[in-house]
């Protein structure tokens, strides 16, 4: 005596009520090294309503088709920036975009992002990635020698001032859509470079100069292309290039 | 199996796990073992606020934060908790001030608050304005503080560790903590921590139900560890339904929405709230919300084709105030609904949002065995664990304040305990037995049962049976299920075999955790006779303070055959100033 599922509720109507449900091929990028050496992409058939999103077609692959499909996921509403990846050739969180958006008349390719070492499936190794985000030195430094009993004061214009870098969730799809970071690895890459700016640009903050000469590294924002892949690419709607140019212009006139 | 030695051991990277952490870290040799990066932890999905009467923009005193918070949670407060709760909130929320967390400020510069659901002034007369936020992604912003300043400090986590199993030795007599067992994700390999003090921080475990505002990976992994282990959980029949979740998705919209002046209305248009809460209106707390709204969609004032939602109305606010107060639930509306918040109102239907029981602790975040021995070397902080500061019913704003409160509290005592003894606890023979045989039991498994229908099920008898509105029945149609749903879990198989990255493993394991504490949950809500907080039984609709003013303790039997059972018992609640009285908004 299951409850019925959604799904069944749904099948159930009378005929006249049309179907939300269309057929859509998912071509996923598939790895698994204790398979195979070698990569290879899949196709994978999934009846869903075109307003869910990439996530839960992904989802319904591994619940009810194949459980070895293995991705990351979590809080499933572009929050925790779990689940980055390249769809149609285009980084966004799968929890992000809506299979209606994305034209599902077509097969929607899914893969991993790009420029991180993939380990299986959609999963890549997040090391290099957050090593660069720790070596911008991601916290407020001050040199406060009498530390204020209540809180720091910030004019509310000071505190817009970095307010659009605030919002990163290091889901790394703008570090892993830059050509510069595909090429090289040791390029910081976007991310690291936001987490910088959102400290650099924090009237509290006194630190600025330190940040400044570490990106004033050979892999620091000099190898910045301008290309706005990064900008394109963040869910969160951050101005990525724009960020890193006021970087870049802080390192000229040392003003910030 | 590898086996690592440290003083303090830490489970899970939300945010009591950092704010431990970073207190631990600097008194102890620290461990933080998470199941995902810390940054992908839920407390970053919280937006609202954190409470702490800093009076920045009005009169206000931690007197009358501890009034609301008592009586936000229907009087089953433990009362010298929620006065520690509100008494360091004013630091906690400075402390992170400090860390460098960018508050939203007043034109003078201070932090500046904003009104939540049931935080009022001088006892109730009106609402007060609070909560310090960060546009509406304050739990954001805590959650990447943390993290920063645990970068600072040089934490050292292990990142996609799932711990499975709490280690347990007896020394003259005595249980004491000895230590987890983890399962890295990235190789398939087991873990033994060995550890003085461990401190569970691994939050809820809301995915028993289906709409909800919880993440995936929030499967209730400490309070299931610790409850295999024999040890207590508390007032699990208290969940809490946050009025505003996108209708059919669950994803939260802040009651902050309500606080800068949204409306919910019916499907004529109705501020209904108010024939509920004549002061507090649509800030009243969010049991009395969550209950308005279902009164309304049953007497068949909803709104849509099947009449199943209401509307969150912002469209009296100016737009500039939405895009600076409250731009993320706005896009979710645009992103999810294809609904412009400008010009249209939002649907929503409350959302399984919150765990107000968990494993019982001290004011100082010790486990307790029953209802006054503590375990030495345990800890747990945050949504895992019930201090208690919510009662019946946690006030928004308040687990964001809990978290830090606590979770530094517990990150101090754990790392003193560690650091004042001198040798670690022995660990039992083969301490990594449980979880290997677990492990290889599931992966070797032919069963036919496959974990996704287990679950779907699951949540659906959840949704259908013990959510806003219960009944005798209905709680006894979920303990049913579940326990059918625990028989045919024995029978389940997953299709990945392998040892990298295995998630469909992991899937069947929590699986085990949710089917645990459901039946905890069902069992304790079937006992408790009277409707308090956010346990309403439309058969007990009234409050009893003479037979349930007391916390419920569960604990896990295993019979001599091996037949599992549920014990109920009961702990005192602690009251200090405040004398129950009729809760009204």
């Amino acid at each position: 005596m299951a409850t019925p599922t959604l799904d069944k509720v749904e099948d159930a109507k009378p005929a006249e009520a049309p179907s939300p449900y269309i057929m859509v091929t998912f071509r996923i990028r598939r790895f698994n090294p204790e398979v195979s050496a070698e990569a290879s992409w899949e196709d994978f058939p999934v009846e869903i309503d075109p307003k869910e999103r990439v996530l839960d077609a992904l989802h319904k692959i591994k619940w009810d088709v194949d459980g070895t499909l293995t991705f990351r996921r979590s809080c499933a509403h572009g929050i925790c920036g779990s689940d980055a990846m390249r769809i149609n050739g285009r980084n966004r969180l799968a929890c992000k975009t809506l299979i209606k958006d994305i034209n599902p008349e077509k097969p929607i390719t899914v893969e991993p992002i790009k420029g991180l070492t993939v380990l299986k499936d959609l999963v890549v190794d997040m090391e290099p990635f957050f090593q660069a985000y720790r070596d911008v030195m991601p916290f407020l430094i001050t040199k406060d020698t009498n530390e204020p009993t209540r809180e720091r004061l910030q004019t509310a214009e000071d505190r817009e001032r970095f307010d659009d870098t605030t919002k990163c969730i290091l889901c790394a799809a703008c570090t892993s859509s830059c050509p510069v970071f595909w090429n090289d690895g040791q390029y910081f890459g976007p991310a690291a470079i936001v987490n910088a700016h959102r400290f650099i640009f924090d009237s509290r903050d006194e630190a600025g100069e330190q940040r400044l000469e570490i990106l004033n590294d050979k892999d620091g924002v000099w190898r910045c292309r301008t290309t706005f892949n990064c900008t394109d690419a963040c869910p969160r709607g951050i101005e990525v290039t724009k960020a890193i140019q006021e970087v870049k212009r802080a390192l000229i006139t040392r003003r910030y | 199996m590898k086996i690592h030695k440290y003083d303090t051991v830490i489970v899970g990277a939300g945010g009591a796990g950092m704010r431990a952490a970073i207190e631990a870290t600097k008194r102890s040799r620290t461990a933080v073992l998470t199941k995902l990066y810390p940054t992908r932890s839920h407390t970053g999905a919280a937006q609202g606020g954190m409470a702490a009467a800093l009076a920045n923009v009005e009169e206000d005193n931690w007197e009358w934060h501890t009034f609301d918070t008592v009586k936000g949670g229907d009087y089953l407060v433990d009362q010298d908790a929620a006065e520690i709760l509100a008494k360091e909130a004013i630091d906690s929320v400075l402390d992170l001030e400090k860390m460098g967390l960018p508050f939203n400020r007043t034109p003078n510069g201070t932090i500046d608050q904003r009104r939540f659901g049931g935080h009022s002034r001088n006892h109730g007369e009106a609402p007060v304005r609070r909560s310090c936020y960060a546009a509406d992604r304050t739990g954001h912003m805590i959650l990447q503080t943390l993290y920063q300043n645990c970068v600072k400090e040089g934490v050292e986590f292990f990142n996609e560790f799932y711990v499975l199993d709490q280690l347990i030795t007896e020394v003259d007599g005595v249980k004491h903590s000895a230590g987890v067992v983890a399962y890295e994700l990235a190789t398939g390999e087991i873990h033994v921590f060995q550890a003085k003090a461990v401190i569970y921080a691994s939050g809820g475990c809301g995915k028993f139900f289906k709409v909800t505002s919880n993440a995936h990976t929030l499967t209730g992994d400490g309070q299931a560890a610790v409850y295999r282990r024999g040890l207590p959980l508390e007032d699990m029949e208290f969940f809490q339904f946050h009025p505003t979740g996108i209708w059919r998705m669950g994803i939260l919209l802040t009651e902050g929405a309500r606080g800068e002046g949204g409306i919910l209305r019916n499907k004529d248009g109705e501020r209904f709230m108010e024939k509920y809460a004549p002061v507090m209106k649509d800030l009243a707390s969010r049991d009395v919300v969550s209950r308005s709204i279902y009164t309304e969609i049953r007497e068949g004032r909803g709104c849509g084709p099947e009449g199943d939602h209401v509307f969150l109305d912002l469209t009296h606010l100016p737009p500039e105030q939405l895009d600076a107060k409250l731009p993320d639930i706005t896009e979710f509306a645009r992103t999810y609904l294809g609904i412009e918040p400008y010009t249209d109102p939002i649907p929503i239907q409350p959302t399984a949002h919150y765990a107000m029981g968990g494993i019982p602790t001290n004011v100082e975040g010790e486990v307790l065995l029953d209802n006054t021995t503590v375990v030495p070397g345990l800890y747990a902080a945050g949504e895992v664990a019930c201090v208690s500061v919510h009662g019946a019913n946690r006030l928004g704003t308040n687990s964001l304040l809990d978290i830090n409160v606590f979770g530094r509290r517990a990150g101090i005592a754990a790392a003193e305990y560690s650091a004042k003894k001198a040798t670690h606890v022995e660990l039992p023979e083969n301490p990594a037995s449980l979880v290997v045989e677990q492990i290889e039991r599931m992966r070797d498994s032919t069963g036919t049962e496959s974990v996704s229908v287990l679950r779907r099920e699951l949540q659906e008898t959840m949704d259908a049976n013990v959510m806003v509105f219960r009944t005798e029945q209905t709680i006894k149609t979920a303990v049913e299920k579940i326990a059918e749903l625990r028989e045919r879990y024995k029978n389940v198989s997953v299709q990945d075999k392998g040892k990298r990255f295995n998630t469909d493993l992991l899937e069947a394991v929590e699986l085990g955790n949710l089917l645990d504490l459901a039946e905890v949950m069902a069992v304790s809500a079937l006992a408790r006779k009277e409707s308090r907080g956010g346990h309403y039984r439309e058969d007990y609709p009234n409050r009893d303070d003479v037979n349930f003013m007391r916390h419920t303790m569960a604990y896990r039997e295993v019979g001599d055959d091996g037949t599992e059972s549920i014990r109920l018992d009961y702990k005192p609640v602690v009251q200090t100033r405040y004398q129950p009285m009729e809760r009204k908004y």
